[in-house]
């Protein structure tokens, strides 16, 4: 690189940072967001959380309801992600470029991974909510759909990084598909895949929060409700617990991807 | 009676550019032949084009007696069992285990199944320690593949082309990513494998020298064709120029 092209860049980074203020400021005035406004109240609205989001002795009283939610939304979330695996290991295989069958069944995997993954999990639960109506289903196969989009999309990437020259190896032993699938590319890209799917076990308990309060289950819709009837103090509560829950998985599965990685 | 016999093989990727032109060679069996040239010359397509991991355009390939050329799907698995391969890159699996992928090399004469379900019988898993032990790698068995050095790597893909029992062993570029210790065990490994037990090896090298030193015969390869063949003696400066396009002692030989 020369002086002249280092001069150019330096520019553009100048140019690409101007254009990028403008942006913020048009988006702010087009809105009428006032950036000074918006800090000031942050001090107000931390004072309201204080006052009102304060877990009390009586809340504790509906503690054993939570959980029980808690845990139905956890279980969920779980089951959905795993299911959602098996079916994303198969698109998957398909999908990437090292093991793919054909490429008709290779465009068509990745066709369903990204349409799945393009459409938010909140839109699915409510396109679902209509045919399924409010249940467990409805936010189970929500985040199924969602899942299976990102994974498949995770799994094609690990597979085409993980085992290109070993399947070249084993084709040229006179290996079957199956046997190379099964004895090289899965158990190299295994570690990988494991770590995304706990990555999505995250996510989901997360999401099926959201998702809960669309579908009217689970730990959303404890939320939903407290919060209708004004019972902040509940609602805290109610947060606290997610909070709760998602550190624990997270250490679990950082300590599970330690082990395995 | 030759083990190999290559005629008129010709591969083009598009239509406008052949990568291999009207090659022509015949391999004895118990050879060492190598095939030099500079990068680009189409020697990594000429090596896959023997057992299809590259189909070829035109031409025709004898081995063993079998056009490979007209082989169906099983026929095909079939040749590709009795040939190893050993590659630059060494291309094992590197998380599993030494004997794992050593022991890969026989899924060529298993159905799905077995492979899938790991049944080899007592002689194959005591064939694989018997190799690995030859080429002085067993006290390395039971640790991951990533976990050895390129040197070893690439034993044990030997041990994983020898264990198929092979007639011919394709190697392309095998010591390309060795240092020179290294490259000197691979190289007399190769030599011994012809010369003791017999099966026949096509390498693809870019070290003149060291093709001069191994071979029995050498193929010299530019712009996909053949351009010199003979033995190491008959390899004089004139002929490496016309295989390089350039002069010796332009080139690093060694």
């Amino acid at each position: 690189m020369n002086e002249k092209k280092m001069r150019k860049n330096r520019w553009q980074t100048v140019i690409f940072l101007l254009i990028i203020i403008v942006l913020t400021y048009l988006s702010a005035a087009i809105t009428s967001f006032n950036f000074v406004d918006g800090l000031a109240t942050i001090p107000k609205a931390i004072g309201w959380m204080f006052s009102n989001l304060m877990v009390t002795q009586e809340t504790l009283d509906k503690l054993p309801t939570i959980l029980e939610k808690l845990a139905e939304t956890t279980f969920m979330s779980i089951a959905a992600t795993t299911i959602a695996a098996v079916v994303s290991l198969f698109l998957g295989v398909l999908g990437s470029k090292v093991t793919k069958v054909n490429n008709f069944l290779s465009v068509f995997a990745r066709f369903i991974a990204s349409v799945s993954r393009n459409i938010p999990v909140v839109a699915w639960a409510l396109v679902l909510l209509i045919s399924f109506g409010q249940n467990s289903v409805t936010g189970f196969l929500a985040l199924f759909v969602g899942t299976v989009g990102f994974l498949t999309r995770a799994f094609i990437e690990s597979i085409d990084e993980a085992s290109q020259s070993s399947v070249e190896a084993l084709i040229a032993t006179g290996s079957t598909y199956f046997q190379i699938v099964g004895k090289a590319v899965i158990p190299q890209s295994l570690p990988q895949m494991i770590s995304w799917v706990l990555f999505m076990v995250e996510t989901n308990i997360r999401n099926a929060t959201l998702v809960g309060i669309l579908t009217g289950t689970g730990i959303g819709y404890t939320f939903d409700m407290y919060y209708k009837m004004l019972n902040y103090n509940a609602v805290a509560l109610v947060t606290l617990c997610i909070v709760i829950i998602v550190i624990v998985v997270d250490l679990i599965s950082n300590y599970v991807r330690k082990v395995i990685l | 009676m030759s083990l190999l016999r290559v005629e008129g093989l010709g591969k083009s990727y598009t239509a406008d550019k052949q990568i291999l032109k009207n090659i022509n060679f015949e391999i004895k069996a118990e050879e060492l032949v190598s095939i030099i040239g500079p990068s680009g010359a189409g020697k990594s397509t000429l090596l896959r084009c023997m057992n299809r991991m590259v189909e070829f355009s035109e031409g025709k390939i004898m081995f063993n007696n079998r056009d490979v050329g007209s082989l169906d799907k099983k026929e095909l698995r079939n040749v590709r069992a009795n040939i190893g391969m050993v590659f630059q890159h060494y291309n094992l699996v590197p998380r599993l285990t030494v004997i794992e992928n050593v022991l890969h090399g026989r899924f060529g004469y298993k159905t799905t199944l077995q492979g899938l379900l790991g049944r080899y019988t007592e002689a194959e898993k005591e064939r694989a320690f018997y190799l690995l032990e030859k080429l002085g790698i067993h006290e390395h068995a039971y640790k991951r593949c990533d976990q050895l050095s390129g040197g070893q790597q690439q034993r044990v893909g030997i041990c994983r082309a020898l264990i198929q029992e092979p007639k011919l062993i394709l190697c392309d570029e095998p010591i390309a990513s060795l240092d020179p210790n290294s490259s000197k065990i691979i190289m007399d490994l190769l030599k011994s494998i012809s010369t003791e037990m017999g099966i026949t090896c096509l390498v693809n090298l870019h070290q003149v020298d060291v093709a001069k030193h191994y071979s029995d015969r050498i193929i010299g390869l530019n712009k996909g064709e053949i351009v010199f063949t003979g033995t190491s003696h008959e390899l004089n400066e004139e002929q490496i120029n016309k295989i390089y396009g350039t002069k010796t002692e332009d080139l690093i030989t060694a």
